[in-house]
Parts: structure tokens; C-alpha cells; sequence
């Protein structure tokens, strides 16, 4: 497929990078020589270095044939202007990166509408979500979920005192009556697709997946459900943060942000509710944060500017045994260091982002065939899940899925038919309309009959 | 550098350099000629060796950075010459295995120089051969490579960028192995219809798909003693227009093949190009005129000599050393400057001078002037400072190149012309020189040290020098 790409800036890089992995084609754009010297140098994508607004720089990336043209640039105007300009000019689906607060929903649907744009991303906005999907379901270090939350997928760090350590698969279906699947397991670097005789050890990070009634009940008899998190302390004033402080709110929780600079601070307090409480304040100060109420506090969100201060707040708030920290993270390297200081929560806007456009693009390139519902990348993007909403003509319709001959390292882990939900064993067949979720380690599935050897 | 990725692409490469035998070896038994067998053992070599390689050397790193591209491309360029010298040598026809390795390298080099002295008794296979490294050394060995392999490894634009003639190579489209395919494309569609052209003048087939090979990689290898000259005036028409198309920028074609006009008129390089080559074609003709006293037969000659050396391919249908000074002089300058960037032609490129002219002329004008502001452009974009600064360095070591040659070469006791022509026609891939190295005569004469470092040169010059230089750098090898 064809792509362009405009503004390759943080979040543009990450989505240029993850669309690549895709073997899309590739044009970027962007009017600093140097990152389009450093990118045509690092990838197979071709470079055009001039400014996305102007209808020569445009036709020179052949903006008309191009099936998605993205604008990533930092100014939302800019971006508006580029996909306008892209969509007359040829480009089949545009998405433009809107992020500035002055666009209230209502304005930006109009936007949207007028200006045809397919989709619009705000990165902030996105990670908010996710955060807060997180703090709603802390028992998880990251939970997703499927059609309808009739499927949620969370994924579980396994810790040396767990019940989990040196128990096998088939041991812990055994012992727990739900009905429940371990995905995918990620150990030492290397994510596997683990059978009945595999082995749980301390350190490995599983992917569960159930119907929501079975996870709560899984998890409870683990002895590891944690309730969703009332009191949450946000350290520095982003824009994720007032997002998911708006949320957090909309959700009758209460939330304390502690942000250094003042102006933001007054900025802060004249858009969120009055029931935010907004502390101007070093949050990098142990006498402050204690002064604030860590010790008491259900959950610790660190979302400066700053990876390095995130990671070290977030380390000391573990210490303080906050039951549940997240921190922010934008450089790739952090976020393993983060997993061997223990936080195993941390969140990537970048990341996000990508995946949703890596979600998007996939969807575009089969609309023929069952089409991709949704799109989770796991196991620190080595593991995929996929939905899929079966195709009227899909070949292997009604056969048993023990006849089925799979590609290896693929799992059908999920039926949902009408209101069922089912763990499918040998016997199940796939019909259309089901939705099936598939597991995939190591390959990139655009249709459903990928899955056949 | 991750030795293991360099050694299994060159590996690969070998193995690709085995199966385009059997183009030659086809070629010999259809002509019934014994040089057949010397062209299944070299494929039999070639096999098992590239097999070896790329299978030992074949590993987790996947990796290409400049380092990897710059010393693949070397390696590569070396280990095909070495190799596709030995049909010459197994067969006889050139017993010396420096000779023929010489004469590979001018094939891959697209240079042109040969050390027969009776290239009209040496069999067809063998003869086909050697034009056929014209061919593939002319729009690149590895960009071939890459055109046909199923997945090309990522930041493979290194060694596109390494390998392709010019200081800045774009890509056309997104794609590596896309925009190499674009190139072999066009590359073949000129010379498919070079060879047309030429079956309509009446000349026999195997002639004609020699010929155009040769043009087409502006080499200059031709069947003949007189190279050119004993063809009709309608073929040598031909041969000069064709050498002078492949010496534009195939870039341009692409945007020709799209439509963009205005971008293929708006290329001052292009402009520069056919200046340079109309104000020499006329000087030159006013020049031979009393010589010839014939107008057509003058304007011919000079058009053909001058296509020629411009687009550094190398044939010849008149002896230029037997020209008036003014004339040999005029040449002799032509050898510099080459073709378009981003052609099959050699030298200095003509990009290069457009962006040297332009900065002595902001120089002379910042002593006038001592407060002006200038700028570099190249077909309609200003120049970054930067890119102007790698233009004057280029230079600067591709003088010294030749300084080098041409002293190392100076043991022989030729005269100075026909030492310092030799240099400056090896590092420009042209072929022929003045003198003892003279259209109508070769490189036989010298010594098998000489031969080496003509050899070099030709290599140094073809892949504009930094490859080849870096190998002898002690930090390339390094393994941090």
C-alpha cells in the first residue's frame, strides 16, 4: 500500500518505523534535511525534504496515488491543511493529527466531516485512554478489550511469590474452574505460544484472555484482583494528564496533579472540574509526595516531559508500595529499564499511536475478505491479537478446527457467536459472522485465511 | 563492521555473477568455439564459491550501515573482476592472468582499456563476455542484484548510494529494489532499441548487441581493430546519439516516462551537458576541417570523438591523436568532465563542474563584493552548504588520485603524454588515451605492475573513489 507520511517527528518516526515493518511504500516527508537524511538512511522509504503544504512537495511524494497520507507535524493547522490539499489532490484515506484543546468534539467533528479526513489522532488523548483502562483493571499490567467487552485480554507479570510460579497449563485449568486461555508468554525476550505441558516461572509475562465474568473470577481465586483505582496521583501537568484526569473524574474518582510551573498549574485549574485538586509543586520531592498522601494513594501515574523522572518517581512511589505505578515513556531504551526496576507498567504514546495506524492500514488492505474488527499489539509488540469478523465466503467455514492445518505459531483463541463467548476446542467449528480472535507471534495476518498453512 | 553480512551478500553476488555466465557460455556454443569449456569451469568455481561463502557468513546480523555498504560494493567489484577474468585466462586466449584481469576490470569499470593487440582473433563467447561486464558495470552490479533478490535487506539504500555513480542518489519511489528495477528497465529498453537501430544500418546481430552493450555502460569495447571506424556513416550516427543518451541521468527519463516536463527542462546539469558537448563538437569541427576538407566528413568525426570522450565510452572511428593540437587539447579536457550524475558515464560528472563553477564564481564575487550573498543550485534547489563542501573535497581527492597514478605509473619509460593520458582515461573509465595508449593503439605495453595499478584506478574511479579508498582504511575493518 501506498503511504506518505508528513512531519516526521516523534510520533511520525514511530509510525513510519511501524508501518515499514508492515512492507508498506513509503514516502515521508518532512522540511528538515536531517531527519529525512537519517530516515532514508534507516529505512526503505523514500524522502522528500520540503514543507507538507505545498501542492509541488505533494505531487513530487505522489500524494495521488497514495491509498493513506498521515500528517504528523506538530501544528494541527498545518496538518489540516496537508490532508485538505492531499484529499483533492488524489490521496484515498487522510488522517491528520489534532491535538490542540481549542478543537472541542463537537468542532472537530465538523472538521472532520468537511475537510473528509478518515480518521483524526490526538496521541495524548489515546494514552489517557489507555492509562485509564489501566487504572479501571489494575490487576493487569495492560488489559485490552474485544467486541463489545465480551472478551477482555490482560496481560499479568508473573512475581517470585505468585501462585503462578512452576505451575503448568494445564495444572492451572485444572485448579481454577473458569474458562480462560494463557495466550502467549513472553520470557527472556522471546515470546512463545504456550501448549498444555508449559512450565509458568517467576519473571514471565502471560496474556490472558476471557470473558470479563471469568476474569474477575480467575484472578480472585489467583488472589490477585486489585480494585480499580479511587485515588490517583498524576505527577506533572501534560496534556495526557488533563485528559485522563478528565476522565477519571467523569468517572467519580478522586485525582491529585502535581505540577512544577504555576502558569500551567492556573491553566490546569481553569479547564478541569473543581474536584481536581491541583498541586504546584517539585514532584521529585519524597517530603512533598508524602505530604500529598502517597502512602494512601491507590494509584501513581508519572507523565512529565521527562522519561528519567518518570522512571525514578515511579521507582520510589514502588518502594512506597503504591499498589499500582505507571510511567510514561517516549525513548524506546526506557522502557526496559523500566521492566528491570520492576514497573512493569509503562506507556508509550508513540507506541500507541503507531499501532492504531498499523491497525487502520491493515484494516484498508482487506477490505475484501473477513475484516480486522481489532488489533492489539502484546508481549511488547511481539505478540499479536487480532478480531476478525468472519467473510460470508470464508473457505473454511463449519470445518472442525482440529482439521483445520494452522500455521505454526498461530492460536484461534476466542469465538464470539451472537451473544456467546467461546474458549474453542477441537471440536468448534468458525461459521460467518462469528468474531474470532487470533493470536499471532512473529508474522503479520491481513485476512483471516492467513491462518491456514 | 559485521564481516558476516558483507561476506554473504559478496557470496551471493559471486553466485549471481555464475548464473549471468551462462549468457557467454550460450553465446559460445552457439558459435560451435572451445572457449565453452573454460566457461563452465569458471561457473562451476564461481558456484561453489559463492555457495561457500554466503552459507558460511550467513548469520542473525541483518544490518547494512554506510561502513557494510561501502565495504560490500568494494569487495563485491573486486571479487567479480577477479573471478570473470578467468574464462580469458583458462581458455588461452589471454594467458597472463594479470592481463585479463586488467581487461575485466575496464569491462566492469565500463572503462574500455584493453591490452589485446588482436582483439579480431579472439573468440565470439569470450568477446561477449567482455561486453556484457559493460552492461552490468554500467547501471551497477549490486543494483542488478537488487532488482531481482526477493526481499532486500533494510537501509539497502546504502549500498544503492555507494555503488550508483553521483553524489546524491535519489530514489524514484519508495522502494530500493522498486527504483532498481525502474533503472534496469529504462537501462534496457535504451539498449534494446540502440540494437534496432542498429539491425536497420544493416549490421549483423552479434555486432549490434556487442556494440549496444557497449554503449549503453558508455565502456567502449568493441570487435574490431579500428573500433568503429570501418562501419557506415549511418551507424556511427547511431552509435553517437545513443552514446550521448545514455550519458544523461536516467532519473530523467523517469520524469520523461511521467510527463513532468518542466522538471527534465529545469535541469541545469542537463543544459551544462549538451553546452559543454556542442561548443567542443564545434570547435573541433572548425578545427579538423582543413584536415578532412570535407564538411560532412568533418562534422561526423568530431560529433563521434566528442560523444565519445564526454560520456567517457571510448570507441573511436577516427585516430585523434593524429588531430591538431587545439583538437587533442579539447579532448583531452572531455576526458574530466564525464555525464550526467546518476548515467552510466564516468569522470568528474557534470553536476560536479556546474556546482564548481558556481563557487568560484561566488568566490571571485566575494572579493569584489565582500559582503555578498550567494548560493549554490543544481537543477532548481539551492545547494546545502554541506553538500557544496563534499563537492570541493571530491574534487580535491580525485585530483589527487590521478597525481597518484600518474606517478606510479611513471616507471615505465613512456613519454609523459601517453603516461599522464593513461591516468586520467583510467580514472575517468574512458579507455583510450593519447600516444602509445592512443585510439589505435593499447595497454599491452605495460608492465604487469602498471597493469595493477591502472587496474585500481579504474575501480577507484568507476565507484567514485571513497569505497574503494576507505578499504585500505584500518578503521573500516575495525570490528567497534
Amino acid at each position: 500500500m501506498k503511504i506518505v507520511i508528513v512531519g516526521c517527528g516523534k510520533i511520525g518516526q514511530s509510525i513510519l518505523k511501524s508501518l515499514v515493518q508492515e512492507n508498506h511504500e513509503i514516502v515521508a516527508v518532512d522540511s528538515d534535511p536531517d531527519v529525512i537524511n537519517s530516515i532514508t538512511g534507516n529505512y526503505d522509504v523514500m524522502g522528500v525534504c520540503a514543507a507538507g503544504t505545498h501542492y509541488k512537495t505533494l505531487s513530487d511524494a505522489m500524494v495521488q496515488n497514495a491509498e493513506l497520507f498521515i500528517a504528523t507535524t506538530g501544528s494541527d493547522e498545518l496538518n489540516m491543511l496537508s490532508c485538505f490539499l492531499a484529499k483533492r489532490m488524489g490521496a484515498k484515506h487522510t488522517v491528520a493529527r489534532i491535538r490542540g484543546q481549542e478543537y472541542s468534539t463537537e468542532n472537530l467533528k465538523f472538521i472532520k466531516q468537511q475537510l473528509e479526513l478518515s480518521m483524526v489522532i490526538n496521541p495524548e488523548q489515546l494514552t489517557a485512554q489507555a492509562i485509564f483502562n489501566i487504572l479501571k483493571f489494575p490487576s493487569a499490567v495492560k488489559s485490552e478489550t474485544f467486541t463489545r467487552r465480551r472478551f477482555e485480554m490482560a496481560e499479568l507479570s508473573v512475581k517470585p511469590s505468585s501462585p503462578l510460579d512452576g505451575v503448568s497449563l494445564s495444572e492451572l485449568r485444572r485448579r481454577y474452574s473458569a474458562a480462560f486461555l494463557v495466550c502467549a508468554v513472553l520470557r527472556g525476550g522471546r515470546a512463545y505460544i504456550p501448549g498444555g505441558s508449559f512450565v509458568l516461572e517467576a519473571g514471565d509475562k502471560l496474556g490472558l484472555l476471557a470473558a470479563p465474568e471469568d476474569m474477575q473470577k480467575l484472578l480472585r481465586g489467583m488472589g490477585i484482583l486489585q480494585k480499580s483505582a479511587k485515588h490517583v496521583i498524576i505527577l506533572g501537568g501534560s496534556r495526557i494528564a488533563r485528559y485522563l484526569a478528565e476522565e477519571l473524574i467523569r468517572s467519580e474518582n478522586s485525582v491529585k496533579i502535581i505540577e512544577k510551573d504555576e502558569e500551567r498549574c492556573a491553566e490546569l485549574c481553569g479547564t478541569l472540574p473543581d474536584n481536581a485538586i491541583v498541586i504546584c509543586g517539585d514532584g521529585s520531592d519524597h517530603e512533598l509526595l508524602t505530604e500529598e498522601g502517597l502512602d494512601r494513594s491507590d494509584a501513581f501515574v508519572a507523565l512529565t516531559g521527562m522519561d528519567e523522572e518518570n522512571l525514578l518517581v515511579a521507582y520510589y512511589a514502588l518502594g512506597r508500595r503504591v499498589p499500582k505505578v505507571i510511567a510514561k515513556i517516549s525513548q524506546d531504551s526506557y522502557s526496559d529499564i523500566g521492566g528491570q526496576l520492576g514497573i512493569d507498567c509503562v506507556v508509550s504514546p508513540k507506541h500507541i499511536t503507531a499501532d492504531l495506524l498499523v491497525q487502520y492500514a491493515r484494516a484498508l488492505q482487506n477490505s475484501l475478505g473477513s475484516r480486522i474488527e481489532t488489533l492489539y499489539s502484546l508481549m511488547n509488540g511481539r505478540v499479536e491479537a487480532l478480531e476478525f469478523d468472519v467473510a460470508d465466503d470464508f473457505a473454511c467455514a463449519g470445518v472442525a478446527i482440529k482439521d483445520l492445518r494452522l500455521k505454526p505459531d498461530i492460536l484461534l483463541a476466542g469465538l464470539i457467536r451472537g451473544e456467546k463467548t467461546i474458549i474453542p476446542g477441537g471440536d468448534d467449528v468458525i461459521l460467518p459472522h462469528d468474531r474470532v480472535i487470533v493470536i499471532a507471534a512473529g508474522q503479520r495476518l491481513c485476512d483471516l485465511s492467513d491462518v491456514i498453512a | 563492521m559485521r564481516y558476516k553480512i558483507v561476506l554473504h551478500t559478496v557470496g551471493r553476488v559471486i553466485l549471481f555473477e555464475a548464473a549471468l555466465l551462462l549468457l557467454p557460455l550460450a553465446a559460445a556454443l552457439i558459435y560451435g568455439e572451445s572457449c565453452a569449456e573454460a566457461f563452465i569451469i569458471t561457473i562451476l568455481i564461481a558456484a561453489a564459491l559463492g555457495f561457500a561463502v554466503s552459507r558460511l557468513c550467513s548469520g542473525a546480523e541483518k544490518d547494512i550501515f554506510i561502513r557494510e555498504g561501502f565495504a560490500i560494493v568494494s569487495l563485491s567489484w573486486i571479487s567479480i573482476s577477479a573471478i570473470g577474468a578467468l574464462p580469458f585466462v583458462i581458455s588461452g586466449e589471454i594467458p597472463s592472468y594479470i592481463d585479463a584481469f586488467f581487461e575485466t576490470v575496464s569491462g566492469f569499470t565500463t572503462t574500455g582499456a584493453s591490452i589485446l593487440t588482436d582483439v579480431e582473433s579472439m573468440s565470439r563467447g569470450l568477446l561477449f563476455w567482455r561486453s556484457l561486464t559493460h552492461w552490468l558495470g554500467g547501471m551497477g552490479v549490486l543494483v542488478f542484484v537488487m532488482a531481482i533478490m526477493e526481499k532486500v535487506p533494510d537501509r539497502s539504500i546504502n549500498i544503492l548510494r555507494a555503488e550508483m555513480p553521483g553524489h546524491s542518489v535519489d530514489k524514484l519511489v519508495p522502494r530500493s529494489r522498486s527504483t532498481a528495477k525502474i533503472l534496469y528497465y529504462i537501462y534496457l529498453a535504451l539498449t534494446v532499441l540502440e540494437v534496432v537501430f542498429l539491425l536497420c544500418g544493416g549490421m549483423p546481430l552479434y555486432d549490434s548487441i556487442v556494440h549496444a552493450l557497449g554503449t549503453a555502460g558508455t565502456g567502449g569495447f568493441g570487435i574490431k581493430a579500428d573500433s568503429i571506424a570501418s562501419y557506415s556513416h549511418y551507424l556511427q550516427w547511431v552509435i553517437t546519439v545513443f552514446m550521448l543518451l545514455f550519458g544523461v541521468s536516467f532519473s530523467l527519463y523517469y520524469l520523461i516516462l511521467l510527463r513532468k516536463w518542466k522538471a527534465v527542462l529545469g535541469s541545469n546539469e542537463l543544459r551544462c551537458y549538451l553546452g559543454i558537448g556542442f561548443a567542443s563538437f564545434v570547435i573541433i569541427t572548425i578545427n579538423i576541417y582543413p584536415m578532412y576538407g570535407n564538411i560532412a566528413d568533418a562534422v561526423r568525426l568530431s560529433a563521434f570523438q566528442v560523444s565519445s570522450l564526454l560520456t567517457t565510452t571510448g570507441y573511436a572511428t577516427a585516430d585523434f591523436d593524429l588531430w591538431p593540437q587545439l583538437s587533442k587539447a579539447v579532448l583531452f579536457l572531455l576526458m574530466f568532465s564525464g555525464g550526467c550524475m546518476g548515467s552510466t558515464a564516468g569522470g568528474l560528472k557534470i553536476s560536479r563542474i556546474v556546482v564548481l563553477a558556481q563557487s568560484v564564481r561566488n568566490e571571485l564575487r566575494r572579493a569584489l563584493l565582500p559582503r555578498s550573498v550567494s548560493s549554490v543550485k543544481l537543477n532548481g534547489r539551492r545547494l546545502d552548504p554541506l553538500e557544496v563542501k563534499a563537492v570541493h573535497s571530491y574534487f580535491a581527492i580525485y585530483l589527487s588520485v590521478i597525481i597518484a597514478v600518474f606517478l606510479l605509473i611513471s616507471f615505465e619509460p613512456f613519454g609523459m603524454e601517453t603516461n599522464l593520458s593513461a591516468a586520467v582515461s583510467c580514472v575517468n573509465n574512458i579507455g583510450p588515451g593519447f600516444h602509445l595508449v592512443g585510439p589505435a593503439a593499447n595497454y599491452a605495453a605495460y608492465s604487469g605492475f602498471s597493469k595493477l595499478v591502472l587496474s585500481l584506478a579504474m575501480l577507484l574511479g568507476r565507484l567514485e573513489i571513497f569505497p574503494m579508498l576507505l578499504l585500505f582504511s584500518p578503521q573500516l575493518w575495525s570490528r567497534r
